[in-house]
């Protein structure tokens, strides 16, 4: 690797996507806020879309994926819309209960 | 002889990249949910650009219209809806963020040394300058893919196989469908309440 002569490979993709992962799962550990934990699983799906098209690009590799990567990366999209609404409207249903959006108050059903 | 060597996709991948990274390292260390909802935003939009560079231009473009135009907007209603003084500003311990940091910086680690060390992903593929742009064109066949029928698998020899290589109108209507009713029970997880709190209107 020699910086900006070195050519981009599936791995530098996948390092991108990795620090995407687990900066996503400290989120979601670390986050006090409902909102800051349902940012935490974009950022990781996002990690997981950029495998999808590292994988499918024929620029990166000779016998790639081909369309099935992108297809795959765009349900990805769709399921994380779906996600993010719903997460959101237990989030609000939570604030509307609680008055509060801290995840550390919504221990109502501890066992 | 430098910059007959200069790689402009390298370039751009490298500033795409390091901005992706640093605003998705500023949505994990900003403690101020406004700051992490413009960070998200920033990040998401530059990994769009990491998906154009990529050749995935159809998938670039949703990401930034459907996720960056649309989710994130969600997003970002839900923080204004519930921003209240105390609850902007949100922060964790000393400890925990000690501990998290730990272990996330080992599993960081142990995916790049796998990212690494494969040597089919980490051998440029030497095929690459003989790709015309013309033909990453994704648009049509995916469009084509989501209808039913695998415009890019046509050269497929066997026939068996090629069936097996069906397209992607089953689940794109199954998508569809989880989109309405996840939508629907959106509205009615999240409808006012007042109805249900005095049933026989007794206040």
């Amino acid at each position: 690797m020699t910086g900006l002569l070195a050519v981009i490979t599936v791995s530098h993709y996948l390092a991108v996507g990795a620090f995407f992962f687990v900066t996503g799962v400290l989120c979601m550990a670390t986050k006090r806020n409902a909102l800051g934990v349902l940012m935490g699983i974009e950022l990781v799906l996002n990690g997981a879309n950029l495998n999808f098209i590292a994988f499918g690009s024929k620029y990166l590799r000779s016998e790639s994926l081909g369309l099935d990567g992108q297809l795959m990366a765009l349900f990805v999209i769709i399921l994380a819309a779906a996600e993010a609404a719903v997460a959101l409207a237990i989030a609000l249903s939570f604030y509307n209960a609680h008055s509060t959006i801290d995840v550390d108050q919504g221990d109502e059903l501890k066992g | 002889m430098l910059l007959g060597t200069f790689d402009l996709h390298t370039f751009l991948f490298v500033l795409f990249a390091l901005t992706a990274c640093l605003f998705a390292a500023g949505v994990l260390f900003s403690s101020n949910i406004v700051r992490m909802a413009f960070h998200l935003v920033l990040s998401l939009g530059s990994s769009a650009g990491l998906f154009f560079l990529a050749g995935a231009e159809f998938v670039g473009a949703m990401q930034l219209m459907i996720y960056v135009g649309g989710t994130l907007v969600l997003l970002v209603f839900g923080v204004m809806l519930t921003a209240q003084h105390r609850f902007l500003e949100m922060r964790t311990n000393a400890g925990e963020w000690v501990l998290s940091l730990v272990v996330g910086g080992a599993l960081l680690m142990v995916l790049l040394q796998a990212a690494f060390s494969v040597s089919q992903w980490n051998t440029p593929n030497t095929e690459r300058s003989q790709l015309a742009v013309d033909e990453s064109k994704a648009a049509t066949p995916i469009g084509a893919a989501l209808a039913g029928v695998r415009v890019d698998k046509l050269q497929q020899k066997d026939a068996h196989l090629r069936a097996g290589m069906s397209g992607y109108l089953m689940p794109f209507v199954i998508v569809s469908m989880h989109l309405l009713v996840v939508l629907v029970g959106a509205a009615y997880l999240a409808r006012p309440r007042m109805a249900v709190r005095n049933p026989k209107g007794g206040g």
